[in-house]
């Protein structure tokens, strides 16, 4: 299930849910992104995160199915938020199901690799100091490409 | 009128997140499109020609300067940030 919302959400009430869903699995990996409460020692006031509805969606989605074709997952929870972040307030949830533990971290780890580096979100950091626009890390990219070594090695 | 669309730091310097814009006659291309609001704003458009900059065209991802016509939406991305 895949969901880019407005709304606050709750983390451990969508991981409930995703048991219910994910039954019989042997593994659940699940990870939760949240607003950090500083940047380089500078408070964060805000986080502003912004799509393109649409074409967003797909473009999860075209993970979600990449993450499928590379590990025997039995289920997959995408939940994005966009919109003004507090400090503290969950922004990404990913949850992944499977028979064994490894596929499920590696997928896990995989769909955040590519969430950060290929959806279509863009997220500005309000500080004290003024608002900027964040890009992924030099690091962020070269976690993102190692995947791709992976399946070209494959 | 072709319906723009500018996403994260783009929008701010476009100073909205969508303006039309009337395509003149005759074949166009992205380029075109960006030759045309450089030369009211040549800021805007050279961070439009960036590299990183990717371009949507109805709803699809399109890889390089494709053709456009006068009632397409083209939408500018600069780099994602999302997770």
């Amino acid at each position: 299930m895949i969901s880019v919302t407005d709304q606050p959400f709750d983390p451990a009430n969508a991981l409930s849910k995703f048991e219910q869903r994910a039954r019989g699995a042997g593994a659940i990996v699940n990870f939760i992104g949240k607003v950090r409460e500083e940047a380089d020692g500078d408070p964060v006031e805000a986080l502003v995160l912004e799509h393109y509805p649409g074409v967003t969606e797909q473009s999860i989605a075209e993970i979600a199915a990449d993450a499928q074709a590379r590990w025997p997952i039995s289920a997959v929870d995408i939940i994005h938020r966009v919109g003004r972040l507090s400090p503290g307030e969950p922004i990404v949830m990913v949850a992944v199901a499977s028979a064994h533990r490894r596929a499920a971290f590696e997928a896990a780890d995989f769909l955040m690799d590519y969430l950060k580096t290929r959806a279509l979100f863009w997220k500005k950091e309000i500080r004290a100091s003024g608002e900027t626009w964040i890009e992924p890390r030099d690091d962020d990219y070269k976690h993102a490409a190692l995947w791709e070594d992976k399946k070209e090695g494959a | 009128m072709a319906r723009l669309l500018f996403f994260g730091k783009l929008a701010d310097l476009a100073g909205a997140k969508a303006r039309e814009e009337k395509l003149s006659d005759g074949a166009h291309k992205i380029s075109d499109l960006i030759n045309a609001i450089g030369l009211k704003d040549e800021t805007l458009a050279a961070a439009l020609r960036e590299e990183t900059v990717r371009f949507v065209v109805n709803e699809q991802i399109v890889s390089g300067d494709v053709p456009i016509s006068d009632d397409d939406e083209v939408a500018f991305l600069p780099p994602v940030s999302g997770g």
